[in-house]
């Protein structure tokens, strides 16, 4: 697995990788100052620093991020609070499943920004508004892994459990089905942050609060400073990739040592 | 004790055209308290869904099948099964697979943990404790789902195939091994196989099915004394004449 051979990073595995950034870094340099020559077009990367450094010193990065979060950790909260328990209950219980299925069929390929005019008409210039939208986001993946990950619960876990004592449906789910499912479930959650920060941006487009990462990247942008879109744009790339790798590197401790070679 | 009684037991599947298929016809068995019977027949011959009537896993058609005087009806902690699949539960440790049964019952961690201790010492697998079922091998894992199966300290222990994805060399040792358990348990064991080298070894009685629909042709007793040895001459005249009864008067009806 590819996964296990990544490990034990060191500059001189990845040399390549860090040359195609230096690369990247150096181009778009020589590109922004000798050809386009107009930092409202393309600033280059050292007017991005140096808007990073005034950005940093007035301290509004770290409101931005902190709003940001809010945001977020609400439409995730509420994607996990609803997704997790009827993905178990379709999962488990063909009925629920029946029940759920057509609506979340019509519900789920509704892009998450179309939701905006009601989240506005709902919760009004609130985080719960901008949270919503990253629940619409974030809830399906969670529901959709969480319903494929109990449906794939084998069934000779469960009657081994049964023969073991385990005969209450609530034991079964929490004591078999749930850890059997349990990587499903969270590789579901993993894409559903990826969703729900995507949504991030233009969740706070619409004014729910004075700061956000997203709703400065607005800010800026309608004052014509670019090396500060940019600044902001980097930063949510970076929080993304941060948030993913933390989900990879917890997949990889706790699942990888009893699901590499299991067999089904 | 682990006195087991099977009466009259009828099992059929719905087809998908509406008609009915008859798996198992008029079983009827005893088995004594600390016997060990071999059920043989061939593949689809009924013998794992006989298996799964006696365990409490799924209800006959008709017919009862009673254990020390109390009719089953349902799955009961008096009666252990290892299945044929690999049925541990990968997300746990080995130790805590055999623990798993004790921690429904409700016993508190250090009991469990001291009674799952002495099980796995029971199929020698003590300095696998901690590991997962995905870092053992086949006969390993199974010698685990023996040692869990016991650790509620069922009365009856019924095995269904549990040594067929095994190579021959592991599938003999662990015959032993269970042969050992045994003795030291003092179980009563019902043990599906479609191996006669397996049941001729193992049994105190064989059970010969038909196939299709599965009707008991005849009970065969084994009178080897034990440890029996695979090569000698005894073992393979007894081991003829199983086959003998096969071909000639168990083969398809």
């Amino acid at each position: 697995m590819s996964i296990i051979k990544r490990r034990g990073h060191s500059i001189r595995e990845h040399w390549l990788g860090v040359l195609a950034i230096l690369v990247a870094l150096i181009v778009w340099e020589c590109y922004a100052a000798f050809i386009i020559r107009n930092s409202f077009l393309l600033p280059g990367p050292g007017d991005v620093f140096l808007a990073f450094l005034s950005l940093a010193e007035k301290g509004i990065l770290l409101t931005d991020f902190e709003v940001s979060m809010t945001h977020f950790a609400i439409g995730l909260l509420f994607a996990l609070l609803i997704g997790i328990p009827v993905g178990i209950a379709m999962g488990w219980n063909r009925r629920a499943d029946e029940f759920f299925n057509p609506l979340i069929e019509i519900l789920r390929p509704i892009p998450p920004l179309a939701w905006i005019p009601f989240a506005i008409i709902w919760f009004g210039f609130t985080p719960v508004s901008a949270g919503f939208v990253i629940f619409m986001g974030a809830v399906f993946p969670i529901l959709i892994n969480t319903y494929a990950g109990f449906q794939g619960v084998s069934r000779i876990f469960v009657e081994a459990g049964r023969m073991l004592g385990c005969t209450r449906t609530l034991d079964q789910i929490r004591f078999i089905a749930f850890p059997a499912a349990l990587p499903s479930v969270v590789s579901g959650i993993r894409i559903a942050t990826g969703v729900g920060w995507m949504c991030l941006v233009a969740a706070e487009l619409f004014g729910v609060s004075n700061n956000g990462l997203g709703k400065d990247l607005w800010f800026y942008y309608d004052l014509h400073q670019m090396d500060c879109v940019v600044v902001y744009m980097l930063i949510l790339g970076l929080i993304g990739l941060v948030i993913d790798m933390i989900f990879r590197y917890y997949i990889e401790r706790h699942f990888l040592k009893w699901r590499t070679g299991e067999v089904a | 004790m682990g006195k087991l009684e099977i009466l009259n037991l009828n099992q059929s599947f719905l087809r998908d055209d509406g008609t009915r298929l008859a798996v198992l016809e008029n079983i009827s068995l005893e088995v004594h308290d600390e016997e060990f019977v071999c059920i043989l027949g061939s593949s689809g011959c009924g013998k794992t869904t006989l298996l799964r009537l006696i365990a409490g896993l799924d209800t006959a058609g008709s017919g009862r099948v009673i254990l020390d005087g109390e009719e089953i009806r349902g799955t009961s902690p008096k009666v252990g099964m290892v299945f044929q699949e690999y049925s541990l539960f990968p997300w746990r440790s080995v130790i805590d697979n055999i623990a798993f049964g004790l921690e429904m019952r409700g016993t508190a961690k250090d009991e469990r943990y001291r009674i799952a201790e002495r099980y796995l010492d029971l199929v020698n697998l003590s300095q696998f404790r901690d590991s997962y079922p995905s870092e053992l091998s086949g006969g390993m894992r199974q010698r685990v789902a023996v040692a869990r199966a016991l650790a509620l300290d069922p009365v009856l222990l019924l095995m269904d195939e549990p040594f067929g994805a095994l190579d021959a060399q592991t599938r003999n040792m662990l015959q032993q091994e269970l042969l050992d358990i045994w003795e030291a348990t003092k179980k009563t064991i019902v043990f599906i196989t479609h191996s006669v080298d397996e049941a001729v070894y193992l049994s105190d009685r064989i059970v010969v099915l038909t196939p299709r629909p599965g009707r008991i042709c005849r009970i065969f007793p084994v009178n080897l004394p034990r440890p029996r040895d695979r090569t000698s001459p005894e073992f393979a005249q007894v081991r003829r004449e199983v086959l003998d009864l096969i071909n000639q008067n168990c083969a398809t009806q």
